[in-house]
């Protein structure tokens, strides 16, 4: 079969207790500008039970179409029930790109399916587009470069490197996107899905697995490692008291505090919130150095956030060394000025 | 009970990670180690062949010094180790190397396959749930602990906000988490043993069940378009001003960036 | 002549590397400011085979050679002196005398348990008027039906109180020769912990390797069964003595770890402090420093790695052991101290490594032969 019957951006529109991830939306968004570079339309899958009602929130962040498969054995996700449907569904209406997301369950579904409908699978990627392949002709063969492509890039090397990967000969052309990279479009409100519903005629067989137990975590345990933006103090923050400037900035950014060892040893936060070699090593989008020196130990656990800005009196403090934005400055004055502006201009 | 546990050489990205002046990585300074994913599940294996009597093949694919990484596995109490090496089978993206280990794994009984969940290279997680998917057998990613009951693997399967306790009848294949455990080390004796051990090398040929279509750089249905090595953040920029310029200045940042 | 390792010991190596920086180096600090025996480090090396490397499997051991059994030391010695001599003391003078002179009877009955690390070994030789001159030797022993009585004490046991098993020297018999002159004859025994009228004396306090556990040894008729003696009744001395040219290995292996240890601080810590805009590193005082560090080590190691290749391949190693002792011991002095003084006001407090090194590397000096001792022993194969 010729790859050009393979048309259309279709998202998986993962679902946990009949309730839409974020994730979804997300693809959405970013389905959206892939298909218009392609001139064809955002299909979200949604895969379930029950699930039907979920459809209309898709619209709302632009799904243009909904295939519904409402099943009772998708209650609980499971990994071979779900890539039977998927794999029905890409099957069935033959899309040129699937995106997933890289959750937990997507990480799991997608490699499943990739294999099954003997594709390609990029993980993780943390951007999409639409090129050629190869990105320059060679010379002599313009003919043999391939215009409309996906080109997924992602990091690895752990985020040492980044590559850029396209899937010419085979479709769909399939990927995982890391959640909280892409960008929801602003809210359709009340769009209501155009739905399909589709029965891809699930089958138990021997790779159905028997689910025990589910115990899902109570509570809402923070972890610093989870945190998009961190705000961390050390040292010269100076006070338990002074952390509380350092959390109002955190809770505006929808961040996260965390600290050096100097502010665990002397007291200031728990052990759970250090940063560094005998602490979390953390890999946030933005993380804030706020009177901290920069010890090597402390490096080590923070240098591979996407943005490192520092605050510190001490024009010589190593913490320099690894910011991307260094100020040298008096963080009892910055921080709570920071937090006033950011505050008047995020309407919070 | 036989269990065979995949395992890959990776350079220590974690640790040890070595820039050249110009920033990109040095591949050459960088310690070659077992993937800390694998060797998880080289322990959680171990751990069963303690409780079971299991008998525990380690099989890798890579180049022939992934011999060093065999070696390891069989001090730590491995039986037996496969290393599949073969030029045809370089440059493999996940599609082709998951289906060069499924060829290879056609050839030695097993009751359960253990792998790593990601390789810290790659951090792609698609080989382990692609071997089984070519194999036919059912698949439990993200496992935090692995129980052995009967005929059947319990395993606690990870989620971001929760965990399933999953069964399956084996043979499956179980994707294990560093979180499961803590690696035994080697012992002295056991390694002096693994080094009198024979590894059995297995090249194309062996390979069962296998199409030379979906083998190697060729077979590999993605293609690098374009990779490059993030340079290492150097210092930044670094700015002495007064509180209020300083905050306009991060504002600025936080908006070129799309943070705000 | 090679001087590659092959890829055993290299794996060999990164495993006591391994253990060593996670198992080890966390405690080391700690072990020195408290001068506690690291029991749990103890039961985690016995656990991985690391008490009994050169023994054969056959008696519970790792069946493997005096070489990697060095690089053990030499590992943990890198970031805790105190760690290296426990196994040093334990591997070098009471499994390996054993394992030697020892009937079948007591090896499988004393070097199974001691080489699985169920239980620990030390030796005794030296007394309180007995250091260098092993004729000063006051314990002794003296047949009593079926048990031996013994009688005196020994000072400095190194893994003192916290071993099961000692290796002890005592005097069996005096003898005159044609002169007149009185020589002492001594033997070997194995004496258990629980021996009736053994007891410890005081712990010593210690400028270095603190938390080993050093006391004296108390005999007061200690009574130990008849078979017990180790090798034949009035060759103690020669036993002693080529125990003593194993344990010199060993020490040299902590001491080439103790160099190296200074000098991977010096290297880290210099391309770190700035002193003048720049890094001390990239001051030519400092750079000759190092590379003479660097070169003296070397050195230190290919005499005692050849040591212990002399003690896997010949019966007698006096003069390879003496050498790499000598020399390693002195290197890990200089380099030590030198590597303070590299750190300054830094090197000479307590949260920096460095000055626990230094005050550990005295030691490697003084005992199982001093300096002094290990150049008689030199000169006198070159005078003979």
């Amino acid at each position: 079969m010729g790859l050009e019957e393979y048309k259309g951006v279709f998202i998986y529109a993962q679902q946990v207790d009949n309730e839409i991830s974020p994730i979804a939306f997300e693809l959405i968004g970013k389905g959206k500008e892939l298909a218009k570079d392609l001139n064809t339309e955002v299909t979200a899958v949604l895969l379930g039970s029950n699930v039907k009602g979920l459809a209309d929130q898709l619209a709302v962040y632009g799904a243009d179409k909904v295939i519904v498969v409402d099943n009772p054995l998708l209650e609980t996700y499971r990994t071979e029930p779900y890539a039977q449907a998927l794999t029905a569904v890409i099957n069935e209406y033959k899309p040129e790109i699937m995106l997933v997301g890289a959750t937990a369950i997507g990480r799991d579904l997608g490699p499943t399916v990739s294999a099954r409908v003997q594709t390609g699978l990029t993980a993780d990627c943390t951007m999409l587009e639409i090129g050629d392949f190869p990105l320059v002709a060679v010379p002599g063969k313009e003919d043999q470069q391939k215009h409309n492509q996906l080109l997924m890039t992602r990091p690895a090397f752990g985020g040492n490197t980044i590559a850029t990967i396209a899937c010419p000969d085979n479709r769909p052309q399939m990927a995982t996107v890391r959640p909280g990279v892409m960008q929801k479009i602003a809210p359709i409100e009340g769009a209501k899905a155009n739905v399909v519903e589709f029965n891809p005629e699930l089958k138990e067989n021997n790779k159905y697995v028997e689910i025990e137990e589910v115990v899902k975590a109570v509570g809402n345990v923070e972890n610093i490692m989870d945190a998009k933006i961190l705000v961390s103090g050390g040292r010269g923050v100076g006070s338990a008291e002074n952390f509380g400037m350092l959390k109002e900035l955190a809770d505006v950014l929808g961040g996260m505090v965390s600290c050096s060892r100097a502010a665990v040893e002397n007291g200031w936060l728990a052990q759970d919130y250090q940063v560094g070699q005998t602490g979390k090593t953390v890999r946030p989008n933005v993380y804030f150095a706020i009177g901290i020196s920069g010890a090597i130990q402390h490096v080590a656990g923070m240098e591979e956030s996407d943005i490192i800005i520092a605050i510190n009196k001490d024009a010589d403090a190593p913490i320099f060394d690894v910011a991307d934005y260094g100020i040298v400055g008096d963080l009892n004055k910055i921080v709570p000025a920071l937090t006033a502006q950011l505050k008047a201009e995020l309407g919070k | 009970m036989k269990i065979v546990v995949c395992i890959k050489q990776v350079p220590d990205t974690k640790g040890g990670v070595k820039f050249n002046p110009d920033g990109t990585l040095d591949r050459a300074a960088m310690l070659a180690i077992m993937n800390p994913d694998d060797k998880a599940g080289l322990e959680a294996a171990l751990r069963i062949k303690e409780q079971t009597g299991a008998e525990v093949t380690v099989l890798t694919m890579g180049l022939p010094k992934a011999d060093d990484v065999l070696r390891e596995a069989l001090a730590m109490g491995a039986d037996h180790a496969v290393l599949v090496t073969d030029r045809v089978l370089g440059g493999a993206d996940t599609w082709a190397t998951s289906t060069t280990i499924a060829g290879a794994l056609r050839n030695i009984d097993y009751d359960l396959i253990i792998t790593g969940r990601q390789a810290i290279d790659g951090d792609t997680a698609q080989v382990g749930p692609q071997i089984a998917e070519h194999l036919g057998i059912p698949v439990i990613s993200y496992a935090e602990d692995i129980k052995v009951e009967g005929d059947s693997v319990v395993v606690k399967r990870q989620y971001e906000d929760r965990y399933h306790m999953l069964k399956a009848k084996m043979p499956c294949l179980v994707t294990a988490l560093s979180e499961l455990n803590t690696p035994r080390y080697m012992t002295p004796g056991g390694i002096f043993d693994a080094y009198d051990k024979e590894v059995t090398v297995w090249g194309r040929a062996d390979l069962k069940d296998v199409d030379d279509s979906n083998l190697g750089l060729k077979g590999s249905p993605t293609k690098i378009a374009k990779a490059s090595d993030k340079v290492r953040k150097g210092a930044g920029e670094k700015v002495t001003l007064d509180p209020t310029e300083s905050v306009t200045y991060i504002m600025d940042k936080l908006k070129e960036k799309h943070v705000i | 002549m090679d001087f590659t390792l092959d890829k055993k010991h290299e794996m060999a190596r990164t495993l006591f590397k391994e253990f060593a920086e996670t198992e080890v180096k966390p405690l080391a600090q700690e072990t020195d400011e408290t001068e506690q025996f690291p029991a749990e480090t103890v039961a985690k090396m016995a656990k991985y085979g690391f008490m009994g490397i050169p023994v054969p499997k056959e008696y519970g051991g790792q069946g493997c050679d005096p070489l990697t059994y060095v690089m053990c030391v030499e590992e943990l010695s890198k970031v805790c002196a105190t760690t290296g001599v426990i196994v040093s003391a334990h591997t070098s003078l009471c499994i390996d005398p054993i394992m030697t002179y020892g009937t079948e009877e007591q090896k499988q009955k004393y070097v199974r348990p001691l080489a699985t690390g169920e239980k620990i070994g030390a030796f005794g030789l030296t007394e309180p008027g007995a250091g260098t001159d092993a004729q000063g030797c006051q314990t002794k022993a003296v047949l009593d039906g079926d048990e031996w009585v013994l009688n005196g004490s020994k000072c400095f046991i190194t893994n003192g109180k916290v071993a099961d098993v000692y290796i002890v020297i005592a005097v069996t018999s005096i003898t005159e020769d044609k002169r007149g002159r009185k020589k002492k004859n001594f033997s070997a025994f194995i004496v258990d912990k629980d021996a009736p009228g053994f007891s410890f004396g005081t712990k010593e306090k210690k400028m270095g390797i603190r938390g080993s556990s050093t006391y004296e040894l108390i005999f007061e008729d200690c009574r130990i069964p008849k078979e017990n003696i180790l090798g034949p009744q009035g060759k103690g001395f020669p036993i002693a003595m080529h125990t003593l040219d194993g344990g010199r290995i060993g020490i040299a292996s902590q001491a080439l770890g103790i160099a190296e240890g200074a000098l991977e601080r010096a290297i880290a810590y210099t391309k770190e402090r700035k002193q003048f805009g720049r890094s001390i590193a990239q001051q030519q005082n400092t750079q000759f420093k190092l590379a003479d560090m660097a070169t003296r080590i070397e050195a230190a190691k290919l005499l005692v790695y050849k040591a212990a290749m002399a003690k896997a391949t010949q019966k007698v190693y006096s003069v390879e052991a003496a050498k790499a002792k000598l020399f390693a011991a002195e290197t890990a002095m200089a380099v030590t101290t030198e590597v303070v003084q590299l750190f300054g006001g830094y090197g000479y407090i307590r949260e920096y490594d460095v000055e626990r090194m230094m005050r550990d590397a005295k030691i490697t000096e003084i005992y199982e032969g001093t300096s002094e001792v290990q150049r008689m022993v030199i000169s006198g194969s070159l005078l003979k």
